[in-house]
Formats: C-alpha cells, sequence, structure tokens
C-alpha cells in the first residue's frame, strides 16, 4: 500500500480537497439552466474547440489528460475513441446515464443539476469523433433528470449549440434523449445498445460486438459515461496535461465518490483522483466525519455492489483505480457503502445478492440460474432453514458463475453481472463464515448484530427536495 | 520440354493455403476459414455440448454449454466455442477439467429448475438434456428449492404445445421464427429467472413453419399435437426421404413405429431444405393413416362403386384402354418411376394425349430454359420473381429466398398483382396487373434504377403461375420479356405439385395439355380419361369444363388414395398407395432426383402406380421391359434424360440433377385488353391449407384451411360502393356466386382475389380456361 | 382499452423520427402508452407494432423486459421503497414495513381504493440519502415512519398534485422536434441500410 499517502495523511491536518471541476454548479440555483451556465463560462470550451482546434487536437487533448472512464470499468477514453475503425460511418455516441450500481450516485446529480456541461461534453466528443448522432440515454426512473436534460437540450438547440452547423461552423451533431424503464443490466454498454434498438436489454458477447467496431445499428459506436462526458469541458478548457495533474500518479482528474451507510455525514464528493485514502473520505470532517457513533467500520464495499468488500486493514489504500484492483476490489463507479460493526452480515449479503437475482437478463444458464440459486440459499439461511452444507454449496454454484473465485473475476458468463454476484458472497462468508453458521445453527443473527436506523444530517446540502 | 520457356519451367507453383492449421485436444486439424470453433472441434472429433447453437441460425452464446478454453497471449482462456472464429493456430482444449466443471455446471444449473419427467415426456429418450446428465451430469441435485412452476402445456399455436417448465431457454424456437421463418410471434418475455418462452396474450404462434421449432427444441418443451404422447424413441424406426407435397423436395425423415406413420422431420440438405419442412409437409403424413383411404378397387355397377378384386378391376382398365381413344391426367403425384413405367405403357398403347399438369403449371418448354438451381437463386445478385406466392406454395423455397434478400444481400425484384410473403423482403414490388405482365416487365427493366441493379451480377428469374384465372401465356410473355432484356439470366420454374419435371421427363408430358384433353372429352372424342393422382374437379382452374369432361367420358378411370368428387363418376378406382409406402425417386423444381422411401406397409391391397402399368402391360401382352423399382431405374437411366441417376447420386442426401434437353420458350402473343372500370381483374391463387386430400384428411390440418373470402383494395371498393364484410354478387362469364368481401390493401388496384380449393364459394366456378383474362363484376346483394 | 389518441399518434410519430430505426422507438412509446393509460394495454401494444412495423409479440418480449411497464392498471401513486443495501443499513425495510402498514397492503399490490401501489425496489440512486423513496419517480430523501405518513395523507388529500403526477407521467418537458435538426445521422444509417 502507498506508503506515501498514508504518511501524509492526518486527520486535522490538510485534506486534499482540489477544485470543483464537476460539480461546481451543484450549489447555485440555477446552475442547470442555459443562463447559469452561460454565466458560468458554459459552452467557452465548445466554442474553442470548434473553432480554434482540429478534432484530432481534441482527441490529443483527451488522450493527454488519460482519463479513466467513469461508467466502471475504468477504460481509458481516449484510447477507446482510437478503436473506432477510419472513415466507417455513420458512427455514433451513447451516453450512458443509466446509473443504477448500488450505491452509486453521481450521474443523477451530473444530469440534474448541470445538464448543459453534459451536453456540451457530448458535442466536443461527437467532434473529436466525427459523430452525427449521440444518443443519451437516461434511466427511466430519473424523471427530473430527464426533464432538466430535456430543458436544456431545448435552450441548446435553440441557441445553435446542437443540431445543424453549431456555431456558425459547419459541424452539425443531433442528440436525442431517451429514456430506459427499469432494468440494471441496461447499463452494460451492450444491454443498453439493445435496449436502444428496441429490443429486451440483453448483453452481447465481445467479441465480435465490441460497440466500437459493431455497435448500435451494427455501427461503430462509443459508449461513454455521464461524468466521463462532463469532465471534456474542462480538458479542453484547461488542457489535458492540466487535467492529469489533478489526480495522483496513476490516476488523473478529479473524481466523484457517493459515500453511504453507516457514516455521520454520507454524501457525494469531489476528490482529487488517487490522493485520498478511504479513511480520509470516512473521517476527515471535511467528507463523512466519521462511522456513526464513533463506531469501527466492519466492511466497506469500494466501488458499488459489483465489487468484492473491503475491511478495516483497507482503509488507507489511496483512491486509485491500480491500487484498488491490486488489492482485490475494484472502485467501479464510485460508490462506497460502509458499514460498522453492528451489521448483519448474513443479511447484507443475501440482500446483495438478491439485487442481481432480480437483476439478471437472463440471457446466461449460469447467471439466470445460479444467482437465483445462491439468493435462495442465503435467504433460507436468513429465516432459520439454513443447512450445514450450505456453506460449501454456496461456494459450489459461485464457482460454475466465477470459476476460481478469483479477482479480477474470471466467468462462464457473457457480462460480469452473474459473477457480480458472487463478490459478497466470497466476501462475507469467508470473512464472516461465524455469523453464517450462528444463523444455521440457531437460526438467528449473533449477539450485537441489529438494525440502527439513522437519519444523518445531509452533507453537502446541495440537493433540492423534489 | 526442351523449348518451355525457362522463366515458366522455374516457377514453383505458390500454394495458397485455403484452411486453417489449429490443434484441438493435441490433434492437428484443418479447419474452413470462417468457420466455428464448435463446428472444428466436431469435424476434428470433438464434440463439444451445446443447447443454444444450431448451425442454420446466428449464434447466440447464451447456454454457455460449449465452453473450451483456448490459448490465449496470457495462459487458457475460456471462451463459447459457438461464438469463437476460428484462427491459424489456434490451441483449443475441449477436456480440460476446468472445461469439464464448468459444462457439469452448467448442467446443473439447467436441471435445476428442469421437472424430471422424462419418462412422460416425447423428447424422453432423444434428449440431449437427459443424455448430458447421464454423461456429464452432477447425479443427485443439491438444489432443495421448489421448481419454477407455470401452467402445464400451453397451446401457443394450432399445431404447437409449449411447457414452459420444460424450456431451457436457448432461444432457439424464438431464433427460428424471427430469422428463419420471419414470423417473430414467439418471443422471450419478462427478466432473468422469470424469462419464458410466450406468444403475445391471444395471438397465436400462426405460422406456417412452426412445426421446426419442435424439432429443434432440445428438450421436450415444444410438442406438435399430432406427435404428443403418440411413441417413444427407442420405438421408432427411421429412413431418409423426400417430401413430395410440393416441389421444393424437402428432405424428410420418416419415422413409424408398429408400421404406422408417426412423425416426419426435416433433413438437412445443403442443396434444398436446410433442415426445415413446412408444416404442412411435416404433419400431412397424417392422411397416409386416414381411416378414409381407399383399400381395394372399386368399379361401377351402374348404380355405385363396389369393391372387387384386382384381377377384376385390371382386366376392366386393360379392355378400356385397348380400344377406343384415350388420354392420361396426372402422375405428378407420384414417383419417377410411376410415371416412367406409365409413359412406357402409354407409348405402347399410342396414347398420345396426356399433361401430368392441370392447366394450372407451365408449359414443358420452359423446364429445358437455362435452369438455375435454388442455391444459385439465393446467391444470385437479382432474384426476380414472377411467381405465385412462395410463402403459401412452397414454403421453403420462400425461406430460402427471404434468407438470400435478409442474410447475403441479394435484392429480390418482384412482379405481382397481390402482395406475396416476399414482398416485404423485396427491394422492388412492382404491382402488375394480370394481363399485363410483360408490359410492365418491359418498362421496368428499362428504368435506370433496376437496369443498374441488373447489371450487378448474375440474374436469376423464379417463374410460375401467379393467378389460375388467367391464361398461362402471359406469364409465358412475361418470362420472355426478362429473358430478352437480361439473357444470361437462369430460370428456376415453380409448380405446385411434387414431380411435375420427374412426370414431363419421364414422358407423361405430350403435346396436347390439360384444356384441350378435357375439353375433346366434354366434346365426347375421348373414350377414357386415366387419372393418375388427379382430381380435375378440384384442381382444374374452370371446374364447368372439368365437370362436363368428366361426365362425358365413357371410362373415367382413377388411380387414387381417396374418392374424390372426380372418381366418384369412374368406372374403375384402383388404390394407389401413398408417400412412405413406396420405394423410388422424385424430381423436384429444379431437376434434382432424390429418393422416398417406403417405411410401412401400402394400405390394404393398394399399389404403386407402376405396379398397375406393369399388371396392366403384362394383361396386354405388352413386354415393358422392366418389373420392379430397380428395373425400372435400369431402364429410366438408359435415357439420356435420366442418365446422372446412372451412379447411384438419387440416394444420397443431396441428390442428382437430371439432364433436362434444351428447349426454346414459344413464342406466345399474350395481351389482355384493360377491363372497364366496373369490372375487376380476378386473380385466383392458392394458400397452403386448402380442400386437397392431404390437408383434408388430415386432423390436425383440416381445420386450418381458411374460407374463402373476397378480397378487394379498399380505394375499389369505395369506388364501386361496397362496404367490407358485406355479401356481394360477384359475376363472371361463367357463373355469378355470392360471396363476402373484404378490403384488404395488399391487393392491388383493379383486382379481386379469391382463393382457388378453399372452403365456401369454388373460385374455380368463376374462371374461364379458355380467356385470356377473367374478370368479375362485384355488385352489393 | 385504449390505443393512442389523435395527439399521441402524433407525438408518437414524431419520436420514432428521432431515430434510424423505427424499433429503437418502441421503449418510449411504451412509456408514452403508459402515460396515457397509466399503464401499458394490450391495444397500445398493438398499436405501437403497428407504428413501428414490428410484431405485437417483439413489443411485448421488450416491454415485460422493463420494470417500470405495468400490463394492469394500478394505483395513481406508485410508492417505490428502495431497500438496496445503503438504505437497507439505515432502515430501509422498516420503512418498507411501515409504509405496508400504513396503507394495509404488501410490497407489490395496490389498495383497493386505487390510489397507491408499493413497491419494494432496487437503489434508486439516491444512497447518501437514505432511507430514500420514490413517488412516481418523484424523489423523498431520508425518509422517516413520520415523513412517510405525511406524504400519504398529503397525496390523498390532493395536495401534492403539482408535484407528483399520476403514475405514468415522466416527462412533464419534452425534447421538441425542431426543423433545425442535422438529421445526418439517420440519413446516414439509412443508405447504409439500404447497402
Ligand atoms: C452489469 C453492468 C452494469 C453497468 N452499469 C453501468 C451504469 O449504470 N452506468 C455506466 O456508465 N456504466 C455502467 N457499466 C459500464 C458500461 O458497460 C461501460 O463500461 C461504460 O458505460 C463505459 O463508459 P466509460 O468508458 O465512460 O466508463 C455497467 C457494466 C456492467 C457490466
Ligand atoms: S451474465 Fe447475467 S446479466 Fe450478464 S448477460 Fe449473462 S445472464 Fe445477462
Ligand atoms: S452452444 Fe455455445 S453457448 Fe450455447
Amino acid at each position: 500500500m502507498s506508503e506515501n499517502t498514508t504518511a501524509n495523511y492526518s486527520l486535522g491536518g490538510q485534506v486534499p480537497t482540489g477544485p470543483k471541476i464537476l460539480t461546481s454548479r451543484w450549489e447555485s440555483a440555477d446552475g442547470h439552466t442555459y443562463d447559469g451556465y452561460v454565466r458560468t463560462g458554459g459552452y467557452t470550451a465548445l466554442r474553442k474547440a470548434l473553432t480554434t482546434m482540429s478534432p484530432a487536437q481534441v482527441h490529443d487533448e483527451v488522450k493527454a489528460s488519460e482519463m479513466q472512464g467513469r461508467g466502471g470499468a475504468g477504460f481509458p477514453a481516449g484510447t477507446k475513441w482510437g478503436f473506432l475503425p477510419a472513415d466507417v460511418h455513420p458512427r455514433y455516441l451513447v451516453i450512458n446515464g443509466d446509473e443504477s450500481e448500488p450505491g452509486t450516485y453521481k450521474d443523477r446529480l451530473l444530469m440534474e443539476k448541470d445538464p448543459h456541461q453534459l451536453i456540451e461534453g457530448i458535442i466536443i466528443a461527437c467532434y473529436a469523433f466525427g459523430a452525427a448522432q449521440a444518443f443519451l440515454y437516461v434511466r427511466g426512473e430519473m424523471a427530473l433528470a430527464q426533464e432538466r436534460l430535456a430543458q436544456a437540450l431545448n435552450d441548446a438547440y435553440a441557441n445553435n449549440l446542437v443540431g445543424k452547423r453549431i456555431c456558425g461552423t459547419d459541424f452539425s451533431v443531433d442528440i436525442t434523449l431517451t429514456w430506459g424503464a427499469g432494468a440494471y443490466i441496461v447499463g452494460e454498454e451492450t444491454a443498453l445498445i439493445e435496449s436502444l434498438e428496441g429490443e429486451r436489454g440483453m448483453p452481447r458477447l465481445k467479441p465480435p460486438f465490441f460497440p466500437a467496431s459493431k455497435g448500435l445499428y451494427m455501427q461503430p459506436t462509443i459508449v461513454n459515461n455521464v461524468e466521463t462526458l462532463s469532465n471534456l469541458p474542462y480538458i479542453v478548457n484547461q488542457g489535458g496535461t492540466t487535467f492529469k495533474d489533478l489526480g495522483g500518479a496513476t490516476s488523473s482528474g478529479m473524481r466523484i465518490f457517493a459515500v453511504s451507510g453507516h457514516v455521520n455525514k454520507p454524501g457525494v464528493f469531489e476528490v482529487p483522483n488517487g490522493i485520498t485514502t478511504f479513511r480520509m473520505l470516512f473521517e476527515a470532517p471535511e467528507y463523512c466525519g466519521g462511522v456513526r457513533v464513533n463506531r469501527k467500520v466492519k466492511a466497506f464495499i469500494p466501488g458499488g455492489a459489483s465489487a468484492m468488500w473491503f475491511f478495516d486493514e483497507h482503509l488507507d489504500l489511496p483512491l486509485d483505480k491500480p491500487t484498488v484492483d491490486q488489492a482485490g476490489s475494484m472502485l467501479g463507479s464510485g460508490a462506497i457503502v460502509v458499514m460498522d460493526e453492528t451489521t448483519d452480515m448474513v443479511k447484507a449479503c443475501w440482500r446483495v445478492v438478491r439485487f442481481f437475482a432480480r437483476e439478471s437478463c437472463g440471457k446466461c444458464t449460469p447467471c439466470r440460474e445460479g444467482t437465483t440459486w445462491l439468493e435462495r440459499i442465503l435467504h433460507r439461511i436468513l429465516t432459520g432453514n439454513g443447512r450445514r452444507e450450505d456453506l460449501d454449496l454456496l461456494f459450489e454454484v459461485s464457482e460454475s458463475i466465477s470459476p476460481g473465485l478469483a479477482w479480477p473475476p474470471r466467468q462462464t458468463t457473457i457480462c460480469p453481472l452473474g459473477p457480480s454476484a458472487v463478490s459478497p458472497i466470497a466476501s462475507a462468508v469467508n470473512r464472516f463464515r461465524n455469523e453464517f453458521e450462528h444463523y444455521i445453527e440457531h437460526g438467528r443473527a449473533i449477539a450485537g448484530v441489529e438494525y440502527v436506523p439513522m437519519h444523518a444530517g445531509s452533507s453537502h446540502g446541495a440537493h433540492a427536495h423534489v | 520440354m526442351s523449348d518451355v520457356n525457362d522463366t515458366e519451367v522455374q516457377e514453383t507453383p505458390v500454394v495458397v493455403k485455403t484452411t486453417l492449421s489449429i490443434t484441438v485436444d493435441g490433434r492437428a486439424h484443418e479447419a474452413e476459414p470462417g468457420q466455428l470453433l464448435i463446428d472444428a472441434c466436431e469435424d476434428a472429433g470433438s464434440y463439444v455440448p451445446r443447447f443454444c447453437y444450431h448451425p442454420r441460425m446466428e449464434p447466440v452464446g447464451m447456454c454457455r454449454q460449449c465452453l473450451v478454453e483456448v490459448e490465449g497471449p496470457r495462459g487458457p482462456m475460456m471462451v463459447v466455442s459457438c461464438m469463437t472464429p476460428v484462427a491459424e493456430g489456434q490451441v483449443a482444449r475441449t477436456e480440460t477439467p476446468s472445461v469439464k466443471r464448468a459444462q457439469e455446471g452448467v448442467l446443473e444449473l439447467l436441471l435445476a429448475n428442469h421437472p424430471l419427467d422424462c419418462p412422460v415426456c416425447d423428447k424422453g429418450g432423444e434428449c440431449p438434456l437427459q443424455d448430458q446428465a447421464f454423461s456429464h451430469g452432477p447425479g443427485e441435485s443439491r438444489f432443495v428449492e421448489e421448481k419454477r412452476h407455470y401452467e402445464k402445456p400451453i397451446p401457443i399455436s394450432d399445431l404447437v404445445f409449449l411447457d414452459r417448465e420444460r424450456c431451457i431457454l436457448c432461444d432457439r424456437c424464438t431464433r427460428f421464427a424471427d430469422e428463419v421463418a420471419g414470423d417473430p410471434l414467439i418471443s422471450f418475455t419478462q427478466r432473468g429467472n422469470n424469462t419464458q418462452v410466450n406468444t403475445f396474450p391471444d395471438e397465436p404462434f400462426a405460422s406456417y413453419f412452426s412445426g421446426n421449432t419442435v424439432q429443434i427444441c432440445p428438450v421436450g418443451a415444444l410438442t406438435a399435437k399430432p406427435y404428443r404422447f403418440k411413441a417413444r424413441p427407442w420405438d421408432l424406426e427411421q429412413r431418409e426421404s423426400t417430401c413430395t407435397t410440393c416441389s421444393v423436395g424437402c428432405r424428410t425423415v420418416i419415422q413409424s413405429s408398429r408400421d404406422e406413420l408417426l412423425r416426419y422431420q426435416g433433413s438437412d440438405s445443403d442443396a434444398v431444405n436446410w433442415g426445415w419442412l413446412c408444416d404442412k409437409g411435416r404433419f400431412n403424413f397424417e392422411n397416409v393413416n386416414s381411416e378414409d383411404r381407399l383399400e381395394q378397387p372399386l368399379m361401377h355397377d351402374g348404380s355405385n362403386l363396389v369393391p372387387v378384386a384386382w384381377s377384376q378391376a385390371s382386366a376392366a382398365v386393360a379392355e378400356a384402354l385397348k380400344t377406343g381413344k384415350a388420354a392420361i391426367l396426372g402422375g405428378a403425384r407420384g414417383t419417377n418411376e410411376d410415371a416412367f413405367a406409365w409413359a412406357r405403357l402409354a407409348d405402347a398403347l399410342g396414347i398420345e394425349m396426356r399433361d401430368p399438369q392441370l392447366s394450372d403449371g407451365l408449359p414443358a418448354e420452359v423446364f429445358g430454359l437455362p435452369s438455375a438451381s435454388i442455391e444459385e437463386a439465393a446467391n444470385a445478385t437479382t432474384i426476380i420473381v414472377i411467381a405465385p406466392d412462395l410463402k403459401e406454395e412452397l414454403p421453403v423455397l420462400y425461406l430460402r429466398l427471404r434468407d438470400a434478400a435478409e442474410k447475403r444481400r441479394s435484392r429480390i425484384l418482384e412482379f405481382t398483382a397481390v402482395s406475396t410473403g416476399l414482398t416485404k423482403y423485396s427491394w422492388k414490388s412492382v404491382p402488375t396487373e394480370p394481363g399485363l405482365q410483360a408490359s410492365v416487365v418491359r418498362n421496368t427493366l428499362g428504368e435506370a434504377a433496376v437496369r443498374e441493379q441488373l447489371g450487378k451480377g448474375n440474374v436469376v428469374v423464379v417463374v410460375g403461375r401467379a393467378s389460375l384465372a388467367e391464361s398461362a401465356d402471359h406469364t409465358v410473355a412475361a418470362l420472355s420479356a426478362v429473358l430478352a432484356e437480361v439473357p444470361g439470366a437462369k430460370v428456376l420454374p415453380v409448380v405446385r405439385r411434387g414431380n411435375v419435371r420427374g412426370a414431363i421427363a419421364a414422358g407423361l408430358g405430350s403435346n396436347s395439355n390439360a384444356t384441350e384433353i378435357l375439353t375433346a372429352a366434354a366434346a365426347g372424342k375421348l373414350d377414357t380419361l386415366v387419372l393418375l393422382g388427379a382430381d380435375p374437379i378440384a384442381d382444374f382452374p374452370d371446374t364447368d369444363l372439368a365437370r362436363r369432361a368428366i361426365s362425358a367420358v365413357r371410362n373415367v378411370i382413377s388411380l387414387d388414395t381417396f374418392l374424390t368428387e372426380s372418381t366418384a363418376r369412374a368406372s374403375v378406382v384402383l388404390p394407389a398407395s401413398a408417400y412412405g409406402e413406396k420405394e423410388g425417386t422424385t424430381t423436384n423444381l429444379e431437376g434434382r432426383v432424390t429418393s422416398v422411401a417406403q417405411k410401412v406397409t401400402a394400405r390394404g391391397t393398394s399399389r404403386a402406380d407402376w405396379m398397375v402399368a406393369v399388371d396392366i402391360a403384362s394383361r396386354l401382352n405388352v413386354d415393358l421391359g422392366f418389373d420392379s423399382v430397380e428395373s425400372i431405374q435400369r431402364a429410366m437411366i438408359a435415357t439420356s434424360v435420366f442418365a446422372p441417376m446412372a451412379d447411384g447420386g438419387a440416394n444420397t442426401r443431396e441428390g442428382v440433377l437430371i439432364d433436362q434437353p434444351a428447349t426454346a420458350l414459344p413464342a406466345v402473343s399474350a395481351t389482355a385488353g384493360t377491363h372497364s372500370s366496373y369490372d375487376l381483374r380476378l386473380v385466383v391463387s392458392r394458400r397452403m391449407y386448402d380442400k386437397g386430400a392431404s390437408t383434408a384428411h388430415s386432423p390436425s390440418l383440416v381445420g386450418l384451411a381458411q374460407r374463402n373470402v373476397l378480397r378487394v383494395n379498399s380505394a375499389d371498393l369505395a369506388r364501386i360502393g361496397v362496404a367490407s364484410g358485406t355479401s356481394v354478387r360477384a359475376t363472371s362469364s361463367k357463373a355469378s356466386v355470392s360471396v363476402t368481401v373484404e378490403a384488404d390493401d395488399s391487393v392491388g388496384r383493379g383486382v379481386a382475389h379469391l382463393t382457388f380449393n378453399a372452403p365456401g364459394i369454388n373460385a374455380g366456378d368463376l374462371i374461364d380456361v379458355n380467356a385470356s383474362v377473367n374478370d368479375i363484376k362485384v355488385e352489393t346483394l | 382499452m385504449s390505443r393512442f389518441n389523435d395527439s399521441n399518434v402524433t407525438l408518437a410519430k414524431e419520436i420514432i423520427g428521432r431515430f434510424p430505426r423505427a424499433k429503437s422507438a418502441v421503449i418510449p412509446l411504451l412509456h408514452l402508452a403508459q402515460e396515457q393509460d397509466g399503464y401499458v394495454t394490450r391495444d397500445a401494444m398493438s398499436h405501437i407494432a403497428e407504428l413501428v412495423n414490428v410484431t405485437t409479440s417483439e413489443v411485448y418480449g421488450t416491454a415485460t423486459f422493463y420494470e417500470m411497464f405495468k400490463f394492469e392498471p394500478i394505483g395513481k401513486y406508485c410508492v417505490n421503497v428502495c431497500t438496496n443495501i445503503a438504505c437497507q443499513l439505515v432502515g430501509g425495510w422498516e420503512l418498507l414495513e411501515h409504509a405496508e402498514e400504513k396503507l394495509g397492503i404488501k410490497a407489490g399490490s395496490t389498495t383497493d381504493d386505487g390510489l397507491f401501489t408499493i413497491e419494494d425496489v432496487e437503489c434508486i440512486a439516491a444512497c447518501t440519502e437514505a432511507p430514500a423513496i420514490q413517488v412516481n419517480y418523484r424523489y423523498r430523501y431520508k425518509v422517516t415512519a413520520e415523513n412517510l405518513d405525511q406524504l400519504i395523507d398529503d397525496l390523498r388529500a390532493g395536495r401534492l398534485a403539482d408535484e407528483i403526477p399520476p403514475h405514468g407521467t415522466l416527462a412533464r418537458v419534452r425534447q421538441n422536434t425542431t426543423e433545425a435538426w442535422a438529421n445526418t445521422g439517420i440519413e446516414a444509417q439509412a443508405k447504409v441500410d439500404a447497402g
């Protein structure tokens, strides 16, 4: 683990906060409006790109920024764009606003509170790789984000920032706003493409269906996350290297983390990527201000429900992709869920597995049948009907979905959803086997494990209740 | 050799390697480029288990049973072999412990929710899931939870039941419906563990191809109504054969138990049907088992048809043929051998008037044009279709052409008066009114865009009779117009009945066609009319002429499997054995000869047509020179047309093409005037299910024939002031009938459509076969 | 029950025109149907199939994949209580149980008066504001038993009509179809499809 960061860090000392490049308008009442956006420097990057830079130059800045995708997989955006085959048109940009990974909570805020920033990013991206149509796919349940984006698009069209001959240049692009209807798996990029084609959102096998070559309507397609694209105005305005330098040695830019669960001030924070440790995020007063009632961290999920769980010994890991990968989990979508000592691990594990069982698209046998089976075994244990052999069975069934139960997962499935269901089991059963055995023997949780419903005060106060 | 140019001699031939070298389980193997690993492994002797993969459909890689390990840059990788193309140097392992573990895992998970009802399941004994559970499965189930429950088999169509509890969600039936049949009427519904196959509520899987889903279902989830609970696979015996329901000649496997036909399955012929069958061809074997089959010869005793001995019946037939003037109609429903034997008998007796078609087919000359195979048609850059609705009449040819348009980017240029199954897959569908085809064709082929398309590559013309209410000359004229414009085009002639080409090649065609024969009969110029499986009253376009002919002839001699309206007046009726009851060969529309197999004992005392010919010949002291299928085939091989059968090719799955002598199209001058605006031009065509014997005597199919309605374009209905759904009077030069009219915009302007031989009003009553076209007047009652 | 009314047919055609291929409009049109009738009727699915030129079975297959589409009438207010991990940790389950008690129905069902449906849902992306709920996809954060009671009473009394439209209404602001649209993507894809 990086000694540097651990050594630099001390509570009460300087907590690295960094500039707000993504969340700068979240606090302002009209940040989501066209006027509010333009007043605060909006659309200058677009004009700059369109009038002073070639598409290749924009692409070069994005490459120089080394920005990793913020949708979960963390693939560098500039490199991904480079996979588009030359001269094959039409090509599309699809914006992934399906944010549904449990614990993840940032794209919605970016869409609700700063929709123009996203739109500006979208047009810049389309300019850089020559797409003439973009599809902005918002999660179905996000009514306010849909409305705000619709308004923002209408204003942007009216001001000649989207549509034909943008800002009087030769460049034209359409953005089509559309949304889903309740299916987590549609966040997976090929499932998203299926859904955009009016189909059931079932993932396609990669290869052969890498979106960059065979994506939407079998044409070259880039799928990027909302947060990824929202960074582009900054990158164009300030330059790729400036962006890069905001992050640590192996990460770049700022990054939004949502920290929820048993902390005093759960919240959504923009922090320098790669610098901060988990401990600081949980404990510094600038951020969550400690675990509630001064309890200890029992476990935490570092990157959304799909990730392997971490424990107190991981608190001082820097928030950076390679470090977290190496430690056996992932930063994923920047979703951190903290569980304190009172957490019932059997129930927590079951609840996360139930999510995957409910959300499996049903295409692959191991995922469709396996996740449900796992959920049912756990539910049986939880309701006092567990059997001794169930814990081995949990691992056996997990093995059929994710051979070796290793990290990064190997999989017998098309997409990583199936193997994700194995993460909580591999994490919780291995670490807290005694709690599971106690349920099996006594039909209830070990002592000291209980619910403490808690409604801590809001941390960032930037939410309008809608 | 010395004067050969040096450089040429020294040049070592560059061997272009056309295969890819891969290693499967340690064995070197040469694979075809573009092949999928699952097939390459199988070729290399390592069969990889699978459920969702089907070689005739796009792979989806979703059952995950075909996982294998492939050597990658970072060690072995698990891949689904059904979606991994072979690559040079690929090293695949199908039997490592991790592969076995993964396959066992998938199997255990598939079985978790699968009911253990194998003993009562139709698929039991031929079920890949059952087989693999035995060979790879973990044995005892560790799944103690309750299995998924659904309402037990639900009918998803008239012919198919679905048991969702047994379904393993392999996507085969749904992919078939969408990708192959083009009838996406069943889909996955719900999600995840609740995923199920289903139709839209109360909208059945009404597809002419539904039976294929039963055949390709890897478990017993889909079952066919005609076969349910009929037999266990281990009781079934089978032989490969050919379906003769229509002239496509799909390869089949016919299965029986205890001397009863029980099931037909499609057999995968590259050249013809790719394993598919239409539902009519798959299920109409029921008619062979029908109670109503003729079992012994019948003779008229003045008032009734009464059973007689074969000797008495044959003697009567011989007597009739010896004297007076005779003609032979039919023969296209039998084997090549049947037709050949009757043709030789006719030669010996000097019977010159013969026709295996009933003026609903094509002039024999069309078969002698440079001809295209189905494969060539499907690979053509442009496919010109001047034909009846292939989906209705030649269903599996429709599948092949649809596939060509959808997947191979062939372009279909269709000329039709009424939208067809192919219309929506056509690059261009040109409305043509009967009588005006040739000029429409000429105009269209003159358009710049069409000209450009035709110049892009080879052209095949699929040609047949789109309507029975017009002269065949219009079809010939349209074809001539195409050939004049595109002289290199090849022709695929389409006819409805199974063995038209074989019967013509064997000599059952002559210069007089059915119209001439029946006209002669009606005029009292014919003493004897032999009907070889022909029912002119039902099948000849002009019912009135057929009726008059049958009643005017002194001796009607009929060989048939059932009593029909035409046989009712026969003096002698001979029971014929049916497909599945006799050996031989048949010739499809391409001129492809394949074998048909006997699987069950012929019904009652019925005989193959050729036997009857041989018997009659011997009674007349004529030596035909053969007395068995084999000896007939030897005689056939001695003729040039059937010579390609010499090396036994007819017994292979793909068969052999006959050597049709080249002919030229007759010059026809076919023009029909335009009709008055009060009249509608009549188009009469067939649908898949009709009143024909094979549907009528198959209990599962009989209900599927739809009642006849008069279909007219809504604009025409509005013009003549008639409401859709009302009864109208339709009057032609021949008759006046009352019929329900329906607005249908798939019918072109100025045209009225009726179905031939459908329940309800008889379209044949309205047709004058000698008229160039038939117009009708439609009036409210 | 109902096919699209005339103004929705116009809107449906406009929506279809935004996509290079008509079938892409299936999900947006299902939403439109649900907005019109509160749930997706069979007639609406048939109408959508006609409009985008696919079979009813294809529309049905797509529609039933997605949880937000309801095929039977549900409550005017759909109360979605998140019980996923972040909410569970701070009382999501207890809140769900409270809602069930308050309304006298189990999750997944509808009150007899047709006003409320309760659903036990997965993460709704409000984790830091847990326990969170949505009513017709409008958020309520850090919900207590008391808040919930008050909310239900307010809804019942019609006090929140402005804020929370009836079930099915997602978009109160729509994207305009402007003539200024470039449509370059649509035209280009059409060319590719023509091959
Ligand atoms: C099961 C699953 C769910 C996913 N959900 C989301 C999501 O909700 N939002 C998202 O942006 N990416 C999601 N992803 C990742 C996308 O597949 C894809 O990697 C991402 O949108 C690419 O954008 P980026 O390169 O900008 O990160 C998901 C992936 C998987 C396997
Ligand atoms: S792993 Fe699960 S969610 Fe992913 S494609 Fe397979 S069945 Fe669907
Ligand atoms: S056969 Fe390959 S995944 Fe099913």
